[in-house]
């Protein structure tokens, strides 16, 4: 496929994509001084040029519709066509924030209901829905923890992460105005209980645990970590990112843990639309709830109301209005799809489609925390990388010469060459054979002509890219030829 | 149980648990330790039918009353716009918003080619050198820009006029606390615009940001190069928080003299959807991109020669600094971005400007109206764009649920915002309403106010 010009390189002076109806009041002005001097120069195009062209780019993007996409950590679960449509119902997607509550008592009772929910699934007191993303709800659950400490005339300075942990942890902590320290993993993948000791004190606000963890291995001692910081009065942060795993069968807050974010977009099936939207609600335990942001669902005889008074210890908003709404209501038709007795088989199918991959895989490549996992696995190029001089890149970059998405690679960071494969329950046994064959071969191919994988992607619309001048030489916008003297 | 979304069958699981080598599903979970486990169903209802989801869902947004089944005058940050066709049937597009985060450039080069239209665009607009690939949403685009400028000079306060919009300074707050950031909140001069006296008088050395919105809360225009002598003459950098239709019309922030503009893209066909998912956007002066928080799609060269795009710049993102990058902002709005390069796309330089028209002399046509039924008045002396305050001669609240009556949002009350604002409301209206909807308003609020008196 040929490369697809930029929108601004179709563009003609005088075409147009869209028109208005005539103006039926008198034309009103604005004075001089604040109009602006020239137009912007927007591309100028015909309706068929510009469905044609954003048609075009919609043919040179992967998305699970189209292929399998075990990216790891990022749960790529089929996105169901129902929530879209219910999604796009008027009365839903033409609602106005600030409409008053009697006309909006619809889009209340999806809030409340998805509370109830995410409440009931995690085991937490007490849920906000206002985050927009996962790593905005770590940063919400950081000031709700900040909050909570201040009140008791505290103000503890660090918050501990895994290294196994995802980049958001230690950047949301760092945006919080917390030091971050790191703790060791040990050599089964799980937190180093020595190690966490060591760096526990009173200065110490909140370690931040995924569970399972970026391995896939479940954090089998989360009490006895949770005691030990809550021996500190410190807090246990729960990262959703891994709650498919585990959903309908074990919850965070029976594990101790004190706050929690959901991913919406990755255990409860909202598209993630290239890059977001997401939406990050988080969990609490009670003596958290004071904290949480406003406003708030509350329920009574008269019906929904949102409430933004009577919390004198909340945070405030973390965004405006209630949250990414679309995708709230989204995530609980989903929810709504699998029932109390379906999302237990997600979780079961999760794990035993990341099973079944890691065995037919396992003996192809080093897999460092052994034969069974949880959702995901972490796989290790190390082996080739020595033997034969391919690295986890060039067996991603082969892959998507067989029309697959790679998986997360160089991430977690503590294993080298790192490939992290995550299938999700929605994926077929034909799928995922269809899968281990190709990824076996590949693992053939890098013994026998490893150059393929060194110089691939073949078969898609671009090669390998020169990343380093892309940044060298930022080349970030499309930047007019200046007007013809006047 | 089958299920539409769990394609495993008894069979299956036979075979593959005997590959794995394990007799059960369930004792793939023996790592959870059993006083870990839940042990009990999920005390919750049952699966649903596709058919069942749709009553059930239908039910709900049936007890809504929509914007689109009603004529609303609300604005205070969220606009309706007729969004073009071209736009739905775009974000339509599975291979989009199926897709992931553009890690994989081969195969997300669509993806990746819109982003940068869509930064190519947000430069245009707001005549700035560099944009980001999208932030959550206006507030917090507002808010990622003043711990911009705080990072970028080095000082730990800043000024915010109290023209932006209440919950964006909300938002302000809450993230520049924690990192003892000191947040001053200047009111605004009774014409409605910024009190450039007062601003003057917080502002000083150890000020970072000076940040402003245009169109103001209130409707009102500010001047955004007295701001930017203000701000500058203190070393501060100036924000400016702007709405993009207004652009069409309006001065743009790199014209003023603005180091960084923010603001939400919700007017370029997104919908209203009770307040999200929307789009922030930022863009700020070539100096400052190396402190952008966020992704960034850059061009270069594939090993064929071609032009290719790639998330670039990425030594400020957290999967590569952890915490020491610049945000910890992983997903954003993407899809939302794609949505306000379409529209941009399809309106063009001339329909921006014809929006933007046809919004300033709604309002116009309508504020010239309402100001002449009896006891009302327009408190701002201020020019405006498309929305503007109303001081009724009672309360608020009985005119508003009167009209609400008769069909007619009739605008969002200050009363909300400021216990001290108990009749005032502000109206806004946009090019989606026609000459006889406007002048109905003008009837029906005169009729209303009539009966509360």
């Amino acid at each position: 496929m040929s490369s697809e010009p930029l929108i601004f390189e179709l563009s003609s002076p005088g075409r147009r994509a869209f028109d208005l109806p005539a103006l039926d009041v008198p034309e009103a002005t604005l004075p001089g001084a604040l109009r602006r001097g020239r137009a912007p120069e927007l591309p100028e195009v015909s309706q068929l040029d510009l469905v044609r062209h954003f048609t075009h780019l919609s043919q040179r993007n992967m998305g699970i519709d189209t292929n399998f996409y075990p990216l790891g950590s990022c749960t790529m679960k089929y996105n169901p066509k129902v929530n879209e449509d219910v999604a796009a119902l008027p009365g839903f997607a033409n609602l106005h924030p600030y409409q008053s509550g009697d006309t909006v008592q619809g889009a209340l009772e999806v809030m409340f209901e998805l509370e109830r929910w995410l409440a009931e699934i995690s085991g937490m007191d007490a849920i906000s829905l206002q985050p927009t993303a996962g790593s905005q709800g770590e940063l919400t659950a950081l000031f709700v923890c900040r909050a909570y400490h201040e009140k008791k005339g505290r103000r503890p300075r660090k918050v501990l992460v895994p290294d196994s942990s995802h980049g958001t942890n230690p950047a949301s902590a760092a945006l919080c105005g917390y030091e971050v320290e790191t703790v060791k993993s040990d050599d089964k993948g799980h937190v180093d209980l020595e190690d966490l000791k060591a760096r526990l004190s009173p200065d110490v606000a909140c370690l931040m645990m995924t569970n399972p963890n970026t391995v896939g291995v479940f954090e089998k001692d989360v009490r006895a970590i949770a005691a030990m910081l809550h021996a500190v009065d410190a807090q246990l942060y729960y990262d959703g990112a891994n709650l498919n795993a585990i959903c309908g069968l074990a919850r965070p807050g029976d594990m101790g843990c004190d706050m929690m974010h959901f991913n919406l977009h990755k255990t409860f099936s909202t598209p993630h639309g290239g890059g977001g939207p997401g939406a990050g609600p988080i969990g609490v335990k009670e003596h958290l709830r004071p904290f949480l942001p406003v406003p708030r669902v509350e329920k009574d005889a008269s019906g929904y109301h949102l409430k933004e008074e009577g919390f004198p210890e909340s945070i405030g908003r973390v965004r405006c209005f209630y949250g990414n709404f679309g995708l709230l209501l989204r995530g609980l038709v989903y929810m709504r799809a699998l029932g109390g007795d379906g999302l237990p088989e997600v979780a079961r199918g999760a794990v035993l489609n990341a099973n079944y991959l890691l065995a037919l895989l396992k003996d192809r490549f080093e897999a460092p925390y052994g034969d069974r996992c949880m959702h995901e696995f972490v796989l290790s190029a190390s082996r080739q990388k020595r033997e034969n001089g391919v690295s986890a890149l060039d067996f991603a970059k082969r892959l998507l010469d067989f029309g697959y998405h790679a998986p997360t690679v160089y991430f977690p960071l503590i294993v080298p060459e790192a490939l992290m494969v995550e299938p999700t329950e929605t994926e077929s046994k034909e799928t995922l054979d269809a899968f281990a064959e190709v990824l076996r071969g590949i693992a053939r191919e890098a013994v026998e002509t490893p150059e393929l994988l060194r110089q691939a992607p073949v078969n898609t619309v671009v090669g390998r890219l020169d990343e380093g001048k892309a940044a060298r030489q930022p080349n970030l916008r499309w930047t007019p030829c200046p007007p013809p003297p006047a | 149980m089958p299920h539409p979304y769990l394609p495993l069958t008894d069979h299956d699981r036979a075979a593959m648990l005997k590959a794995i080598g394990e007799p059960a599903v369930d004792s793939l979970f023996d790592s959870i330790p059993p006083d870990l486990r839940l042990g009990r169903p999920l005390a919750l209802p049952g699966h649903l039918s596709e058919m069942e989801l749709a009553r059930e869902f239908g039910r709900m947004a049936g007890a809504n009353r929509p914007v689109s089944s009603l004529e609303s005058y609300l604005g205070a940050g969220a606009y309706e716009h007729y969004a073009p066709s071209v736009v739905r049937h775009v974000l339509g597009r599975s291979e989009f918003y199926t897709s992931y985060t553009p890690y994989q450039p081969e195969l997300t080069q669509g993806m990746l080619q819109a982003i940068w239209e869509y930064q190519s665009m947000v430069c245009l607009l707001t005549g700035m050198d560099v944009s980001n690939a999208s932030l959550y949403e206006g507030g917090h685009a507002l808010a990622e820009s003043c711990l911009m400028a705080c990072a970028a000079t080095g000082r730990k306060k800043v000024v915010l006029a109290e023209g932006l919009h209440p919950e964006y300074r909300q938002v302000v707050k809450t993230y520049a606390g924690p990192q003892g950031i000191q947040v001053v909140e200047v009111p605004q001069a009774a014409s409605g615009a910024a009190d450039l006296k007062a601003l003057e008088a917080h502002l000083d050395q150890d000020c970072a940001a000076l940040a402003f919105m245009n169109p103001n809360f209130f409707g009102c225009l500010e001047s955004g190069a007295d701001l930017a002598g203000l701000a500058h003459s203190k070393g501060a950098l100036l924000v400016a928080c702007v709405e993009p239709v207004s652009l069409g019309l309006l001065a743009p922030p790199g014209d003023f003299g603005a180091d960084i503009a923010c603001g939400e893209g919700q007017p370029l066909g997104i919908p209203l959807s009770f307040g999200g998912p929307w789009v922030g956007f930022i863009a700020c002066r070539q100096a400052l991109v190396r402190r952008m928080p966020g992704r960034i799609a850059g061009i270069t060269d594939d090993n064929r020669g071609q032009r290719a795009f790639v998330l670039t710049l990425q030594t400020r993102e957290q999967h590569i600094r952890r915490e020491k990058a610049t945000s910890n902002i992983c997903t954003n709005q993407t899809l939302l971005a794609l949505a306000a390069t379409v529209t941009l796309s399809a309106l063009g330089p001339v329909g921006l400007q014809e929006v933007a028209t046809q919004c300033l002399s709604k309002a116009h046509y309508l504020a010239g109206l309402v100001s002449r039924v009896p006891g009302v008045e327009l408190p701002h002396a201020a020019p405006f764009f498309c929305e503007f305050t109303l001081r009724l001669p009672v309360e608020s609240a009985g005119v508003c649920r009167a009209m609400r009556g008769q069909g007619i949002l009739a605008g969002v009350e200050l009363s909300r915002f400021d216990k001290a604002r108990p009749r005032d409301l502000l109206v806004c209206a946009t090019e989606t309403k026609t000459r006889a909807q406007l002048d109905r308003y003008a009837e029906v609020l005169a009729r209303a106010i009539k009966e509360a008196a």
